[in-house]
């Protein structure tokens, strides 16, 4: 574990994403006692730039506080990045690991299928289902884990694929253990890498797509988010930049740290890679 | 006329490697006309010694002390670009693995005809390739100069390798481990044409090897390095035959060999009985023109209680996956394999578990036999948990079994990257004995591998089977391991047993004409290692 936290350490802007990540978390943790109140509640005079009336990053075009509102909003979104990259996780997962280790023609079935899902653009396909099952918190979780769970299942049946033929699975096999035993006890935690690797980024393009949807004015219309506040902001933008610029600013930062992270568990978790990285440069 | 001389040579390893230097304090010279092999197990520093002769040293490993003389001229003051001159024209290299050598989008002559012309020498390319594959015995060498190396089996493109090396006729050969990835026919084959180059060139050659057959096949000196340093240096006959150091003569002792000895035939009841058993691998379909290949067919035999059958053959010849038939890895599409007479072949999933406590198997690559995540004791454990024994108990007999194959206890709680690969091999032989099985299936347990690594192994199988009664199948492709090993063998050719019977007669009277090519193919023959 310390082993592995050095190696992370290794990328500098790893660790500066993390401390990215660490800020927007804390943020969010904290938000009701920083804005204490609802988001949505008027706190100033409309179109403040920020500074003006105690309004750090201004007020919107109905006199809402856009810092408590990207505050609040930290919490929607990474709470909806999270929830639906567990939710892909689980699906992707499952479809490549029995893709991969069954192989055959279980592994063309379910490849098919995930081709089908793949070839459908995701971004109208993740706006089709919010729009059948109306707009909600738990609509837009499932729309995005629907449309962003085939690139797991794909690294997954790869993994297991070659992992499959390796001779401690082999001996696994010899010593009569059970297929989930063999699937769950000893495949699975060596595909681990990649896997997490995959999630971070995928919570990264989560709150990308939350953020579109809540543009589009498909979020949940009872929770603030920041997709919400850059599509109200928008009408305005030249009169009062600071309505889309601030919430921008904050996806831009979250979308980054998290990029970044996942790229220093890659480095973290396949040392080899890494270290011929750093000797070529 | 000396070509090279290596004096007091020293090159660091970076810090933190189990060693201060790679290699420390070496001599060595080769003259013109003079086969020089440097052995030594894995780590010994030999690659890293012909590596610095030809100014190939990665960054991270800088000669600290020391001087190469090559041609009256000082290799390490030479620039990079003198020094990529000598190369190729004058010194030339072959390495271990053929296939990652040669540029796999390259059509052969082409890549010899480059390696021309970078020296300037491209001009008369057309004529020269031809015969440059001729004299390394290439049939028909317009062909080959036209192919693909996919096309080419291992023992053709470690010709065509030495026919490059060759092209620009320089004075010194170093070829480290050039027959180590070929089977033990296309090592003879290559050998032999290393030998009659160098003898109608006059061309100097360091050769790196870990095989004292190997040695005793080809060298006229001999150099013997251990954790960097050279132990003992001399003519061949006097190191292979009057071994002064204590290493050489552990390594020389840890060489299988002799005669296979005429064991009491074995009249017990049978316990595998296979017959009928195929196996084919199709490929392509749809369109195109499918491959069939026929991996396992006309291979009968009968394995009896508490004797040895040996199953030899070089790569692809089916043995492995024979054995693979029987633990049901892979699947037969027609045969009985008969396990005291219940016909194993049929059985589902469920049905065969019960077979898996009798029947246990010992995988050939100890690095990747071991779940990398998973302590020990856990894997050695994990067999009897898995067929209900109490986890308590599993544990302690895990505990047991590390003290039967020489491992301390305290192994455990360990995770298999912090062993050596003869330890690993320990670990696993433990799993498989944890079952208490009656046949134990081992594939080429050794072929990985240092050989004294090897001996230690092979007493500790010899030890197990005694003491517990084993009935035990060896696939192995080293004819001096089954040798010692094995009560019977059966030699496997395209898939087929072409011949099989007790170890002696074999050995010492084969019937089959690739039996024989086999035995006269193992390096080293007519050296009889001495006793020390």
């Amino acid at each position: 574990m310390r082993d592995f936290w050095r190696r992370f350490r290794r990328n500098k802007g790893a660790v500066v994403g993390l401390l990215i990540l660490v800020l927007v978390i804390l943020l969010a943790a904290t938000a009701p006692w920083l804005f204490p109140g609802s988001p949505w509640d008027m706190a100033a005079a409309p179109f403040m730039p920020p500074g003006e009336m105690d309004m750090l990053l201004g007020s919107d075009s109905l006199g809402r506080d856009v810092a408590a509102g990207i505050a609040h909003g930290a919490r929607i979104s990474l709470l909806v990045g999270a929830v639906s990259t567990v939710a892909a996780l689980c699906i992707g997962v499952s479809l490549g690991a029995i893709a991969g280790y069954l192989g055959g023609v279980a592994d063309d079935a379910v490849m098919r299928f995930t081709e089908f899902f793949q070839t459908i653009p995701s971004f109208v396909l993740a706006i089709l289902l919010v729009a059948i099952f109306t707009p909600s918190i738990i609509s837009v979780v499932f729309a995005i884990a629907i449309v962003s769970w085939p690139p797991v299942a794909r690294v997954v049946r790869a993994e297991f694929l070659s992992l499959r033929s390796r001779e401690f699975v082999q001996a696994a096999e010899v010593l009569g253990k059970t297929r989930l035993a063999i699937v769950l006890g000893d495949i699975l935690p060596n595909a681990l890498s990649p896997i997490i690797v995959l999630s971070s980024l995928m919570v990264a393009s989560a709150i990308l797509l939350e953020s579109a949807l809540s543009f589009l004015g498909l979020g949940d219309p009872n929770l603030m988010t920041w997709g919400f506040l850059i599509g109200a902001g928008r009408s305005v933008i030249r009169l009062a930049w600071w309505m889309s610029v601030f919430p921008g600013l904050a996806i831009f930062l979250t979308v980054l740290a998290l990029n970044l992270v996942g790229e220093g568990l890659s480095d973290a978790l396949n040392p080899r890679l890494a270290r011929q990285r750093g000797g070529a440069a | 006329m000396t070509l090279l001389t290596v004096e007091n040579l020293t090159v660091a390893l970076p810090q933190g490697g189990d060693r201060p230097h790679a290699v420390e304090g070496i001599s060595l010279s080769i003259s013109a006309g003079e086969i020089l092999c440097v052995v030594g197990e894995s780590g010994s520093g030999k690659s890293i010694t012909a590596n610095a002769v030809m100014g190939l040293l990665p960054r991270g490993l800088p000669v600290t002390s020391g001087a190469i003389g090559f041609e009256g001229k000082d290799v390490l003051a030479l620039s990079p670009e003198a020094m990529r001159r000598l190369r190729g024209s004058r010194m030339a290299m072959i390495f271990q693995e053929p296939m990652t050598a040669l540029n796999p989008l390259m059509r052969v002559g082409d890549q010899i005809a480059e390696a021309l012309r970078v020296h300037g020498a491209g001009a008369d390319a057309a004529k020269r390739v031809p015969e440059l594959l001729a004299a390394v015995n290439l049939p028909d060498p317009k062909a080959i100069a036209r192919s693909h190396p996919f096309r080419l089996s291992g023992g053709q493109r470690q010709r065509v390798m030495i026919a490059m090396a060759l092209a620009l006729e320089p004075t010194l050969l170093i070829a480290d481990e050039p027959t180590t990835a070929l089977d033990v026919t296309t090592q003879m084959q290559i050998l032999r044409l290393i030998r009659e180059i160098q003898s109608r060139r006059g061309t100097g050659v360091m050769f790196i090897t870990h095989d004292f057959g190997v040695v005793a096949e080809i060298a006229d000196r001999v150099a013997v390095m251990q954790r960097g340093r050279i132990v003992e240096q001399g003519p061949a006959a006097e190191v292979l035959n009057h071994p002064q150091h204590p290493y050489t003569r552990a390594l020389i002792a840890a060489v299988p060999h002799g005669a296979p000895d005429s064991r009491p035939q074995v009249t017990t009841a049978p316990v595998l009985d296979v017959k009928g058993v195929e196996k084919t691998y199709r490929r392509g379909g749809m369109f195109g023109a499918r491959a069939v290949v026929r991996a396992v067919h006309d291979a009968d035999f009968i394995l009896r209680r508490g004797e040895t059958l040996g199953l030899v053959g070089e790569s692809g010849s089916g043995k492995s996956t024979l054995a693979r038939c029987v633990v049901k890895l892979v699947e037969p599409e027609t045969g009985t394999i008969a396990y005291h007479g219940t016909d194993l072949r049929p059985l589902s999933r469920n049905a065969w578990k019960p077979f898996r406590q009798r029947i246990q198997m010992i995988f050939q690559d100890p690095y990747a036999s071991l779940n990398p995540r998973r302590k020990v004791g856990e894997a050695i454990a994990e067999g009897p948990i898995t067929h209900g024994v109490a986890r308590g108990k599993a544990l302690a007999k895990a505990r047991e079994l590390l003290a039967l194959v020489q491992l301390d206890p305290g192994a455990m709680e360990r995770y298999p990257h912090e062993f050596s690969g003869g330890q690993r091999q320990r670990i696993g032989i433990a799993r498989a004995l944890a079952m208490e099985p009656e046949l134990l299936i081992a594939d080429e347990p050794v072929s990985a591998l240092d050989v004294s690594v090897q001996a230690q192994v092979l007493a500790l199988l010899a030890d197990i089977r005694e003491r517990l009664g084993l009935t035990m199948l060896f696939i192995t492709h080293d004819l001096r391991v089954a040798a010692q090993v094995c009560d019977r063998v059966a030699v496997m050719q395209r898939g087929a047993i072409v011949e099989q019977g007790p170890t002696a007669e074999v050995f010492s009277a084969p019937q089959h004409p690739y039996t024989r090519q086999l035995l006269d193919s193992i390096p080293g023959r007519g050296w009889t290692p001495p006793a020390v």
